[in-house]
């Protein structure tokens, strides 16, 4: 065999191996680099977290709780018949994201949303701003009663979280 | 590589800052012997075993806590809800000892071709230091997923120092921060586990430097006398070690999916309990022939004092070693002895794993005993009294007069590189 390509140099054959062999190399190199990429993602044990149940009995009217759901806090405040006429009567026209009060909280006396300001994530103070509901102390957003975005660089309302009542007094977030 | 170091934006920044011409200079057109057998496959394989422990132990990093409270939980986590976690511990704990298999069969290569031997004495030493940074490196490792085994472990042989006259208890808490080993030792172990891999890096790199200053040893163990004796690093060793590499990731792969518990003792997936010794405890299989040598010895200074002397005299090895001819393939008597040696290590190993009871302590004795005779006294006899094979004129000549295949290979290459 080598003689004969001593005579006539055979390209194909050996050009062939090279190219299957960076082929296969390639592909190796693009699996064992997976699971290095996969291994940030959340884990099992975290994505176990992504749903919670809290017990609404013990919240007054007017008063708000914090839980802390996927390591964000969420805000669930109990209205005042005050808060919803508020939040219902801003027409829609004046507001950055418009949004409707009923849609936010299709039950009136529970507002729940993620404190996370949508500007660049702070965690906006209650009972405080121009609007009656949220002020975000990082670069001045104000939120109204119903936590949408009334003033300020905040581009969107407060996220509202995917939620059921288990029973009247028990929230799942989640 | 040519025509690429000839582009004139590579020779720009080239210029600069050489690395495209120091690659072409050690890893493309750096002359390699072109008798070199797959002995000298294991240190591109050690290479890449230190590439996978760092690689992989900055993972576990990311996920493990190294506090006594949360450490072992922490590494369960990992086997159970990190994405991968499972696959990147056991590569880690197995790469372990695949490092010391690749890194052991590269120590025994050196000892067979007489690698040590001058003008290589320096990158011996270094070697030498790379293991002792290895065992501290993987002992410390060890300790950090906080079983019983680790904690034991740790106890052990931190109180080794304690047989230090006068100074050893101070010593003793000193290493550990503390009266007994608790969240201080293990964060400081933390500390140093993370450190000293890359401490292996630059010793690698110092390794290497000596290697490429005076060239590879070879099979036949005589000094090269001119071009005909090399052949180009690439593409004829890049692919060689390649294919080794493949080998070894396939080996590997086996234990990783297959028997990724089998070099591991299940005691150490019992959390740690400062109040209760497991009855039998034992080093991983890579320390067992210094366990053992460590036992034969009465007396607790005495023992510390002759294991570290069992890798201390290694460092005289090119001394000791009284024959000029290097490799063992010329020395009929020391190609005995060197196998005697090699079992007498795996008698020290059993040694090592047994109970010091009974029979096992004699042998063990023995052995430790032989170890010792064998470098100190067998090898510098040797060297005065056997009459070696006569060696060859040169590398080349019994390569290229060996058979058809190399001198054909070696043609067609020619014939290649005209037409190109
Ligand atoms: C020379 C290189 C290395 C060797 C020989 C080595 C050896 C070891 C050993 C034997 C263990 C215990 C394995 C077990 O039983 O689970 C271990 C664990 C560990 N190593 Fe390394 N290692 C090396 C490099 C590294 C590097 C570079 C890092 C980080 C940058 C690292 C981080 C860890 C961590 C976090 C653990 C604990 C997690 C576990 O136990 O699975 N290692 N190492
Ligand atoms: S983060 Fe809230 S206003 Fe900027």
């Amino acid at each position: 065999m080598a003689e004969h390509e001593l005579v006539a140099p055979e390209e194909t054959r050996r050009d062939f191996l090279y190219v299957a062999t960076g082929a296969v190399a390639a592909v190796g190199a693009a699996h064992a680099a997976w699971p290095f990429i996969d291994q940030m993602n959340p884990a099992a044990d975290v994505l176990a977290l992504s749903s919670i149940e809290v017990d609404l009995s013990p919240i007054e009217p007017g008063q708000q709780i914090t839980v802390k759901w996927r390591a964000k806090p969420v805000f669930i405040r109990h209205r005042t018949e005050a808060d919803i006429a508020e939040a219902r009567a801003a027409p829609l026209d004046d507001l950055k994201d418009p949004e409707a009060d009923e849609e936010r909280a299709p039950r009136p006396e529970w507002l729940i949303m993620v404190g996370v300001c949508t500007h660049l994530g702070c965690i906006p103070l209650a009972d405080q701003g121009e609007f009656g509901g949220w002020f975000c102390p990082c670069h001045g957003s104000h939120y109204d009663t119903s936590g949408r975005i009334r003033k300020g660089p905040a581009p969107e309302n407060l996220t509202v979280p995917d939620y059921v009542f288990v029973d009247d007094t028990t929230v799942a977030i989640g | 590589m040519e025509g690429f170091l000839n582009n004139g934006l590579v020779r720009w920044f080239d210029s600069r800052l050489p690395v495209f011409s120091y690659v072409n200079e050690h890893l493309v057109v750096y002359p390699a012997p072109r008798n070199l057998n797959y002995a000298w496959n294991f240190g591109s394989l050690a290479g890449l075993a230190l590439m996978i422990q760092i690689a992989t132990g900055i993972v576990l990093a990311m996920h493990y806590t190294p506090h006594v409270d949360t450490a072992f939980d922490s590494v369960e986590h990992i086997m159970r809800d990190v994405n991968y976690g499972w696959y990147f511990r056991y590569m880690h704990a197995n790469g372990a000892s695949f490092f010391f298999i690749v890194v052991y069969l590269h120590v025994f290569r050196g000892l067979y071709y007489g690698s040590y031997k001058a003008p290589r004495e320096v990158l011996w030493w270094i070697g030498l230091a790379i293991l002792l940074a290895m065992m501290g490196t993987a002992f410390m490792g060890y300790v950090l997923p906080w079983g019983q085994m680790s904690f034991w472990a740790a106890t052990v042989i931190t109180k080794l120092f304690g047989a230090i006259p006068w100074v050893g208890e101070s010593v003793v808490n000193w290493l550990w921060g503390g009266e007994g080993i608790d969240n201080p030792t293990l964060n400081r172990f933390y500390a140093l586990h993370f450190l000293l891999p890359f401490a292996i890096v630059g010793l690698v790199v110092l390794h290497l430097w000596a290697l490429h200053h005076k060239k590879s040893n070879n099979p036949l163990g005589i000094d090269y006398k001119g071009p005909q004796d090399f052949i180009p690093f690439h593409p004829y060793y890049t692919i060689k070690d390649a294919f080794g590499a493949g080998v070894f990731l396939i080996v590997f792969s086996i234990f990783l999916f297959y028997a990724p518990n089998y070099m591991g003792h299940p005691d150490n997936y019992i959390p740690a309990d400062p109040l209760k010794t497991p009855p039998h405890i034992v080093p991983e299989w890579y320390f067992l022939p210094f366990y053992a040598i460590l036992r034969a010895v009465p007396g607790k200074l005495d023992g510390v004092i002759v294991m570290g002397l069992s890798i201390g005299i290694l460092f005289l090895l090119p001394w000791l070693d009284t024959s000029r001819v290097r490799s063992a393939t010329f020395r009929p008597v020391f190609r005995w002895f060197y196998w005697i040696l090699v079992l007498d290590i795996v008698v020290l190993g059993f040694c090592g794993a047994n109970p010091p009871e009974g029979a096992w302590i004699d042998i063990g004795r023995a052995a430790t005993a032989y170890y010792f005779v064998h470098f100190l006294i067998l090898l510098p006899l040797i060297g005065w009294f056997e009459r070696p094979l006569p060696l060859p004129d040169s590398i080349a000549k019994p390569v290229l007069s060996g058979g058809p295949a190399p001198a054909a290979a070696i043609a067609r290459d020619k014939a290649r590189g005209e037409r190109r």
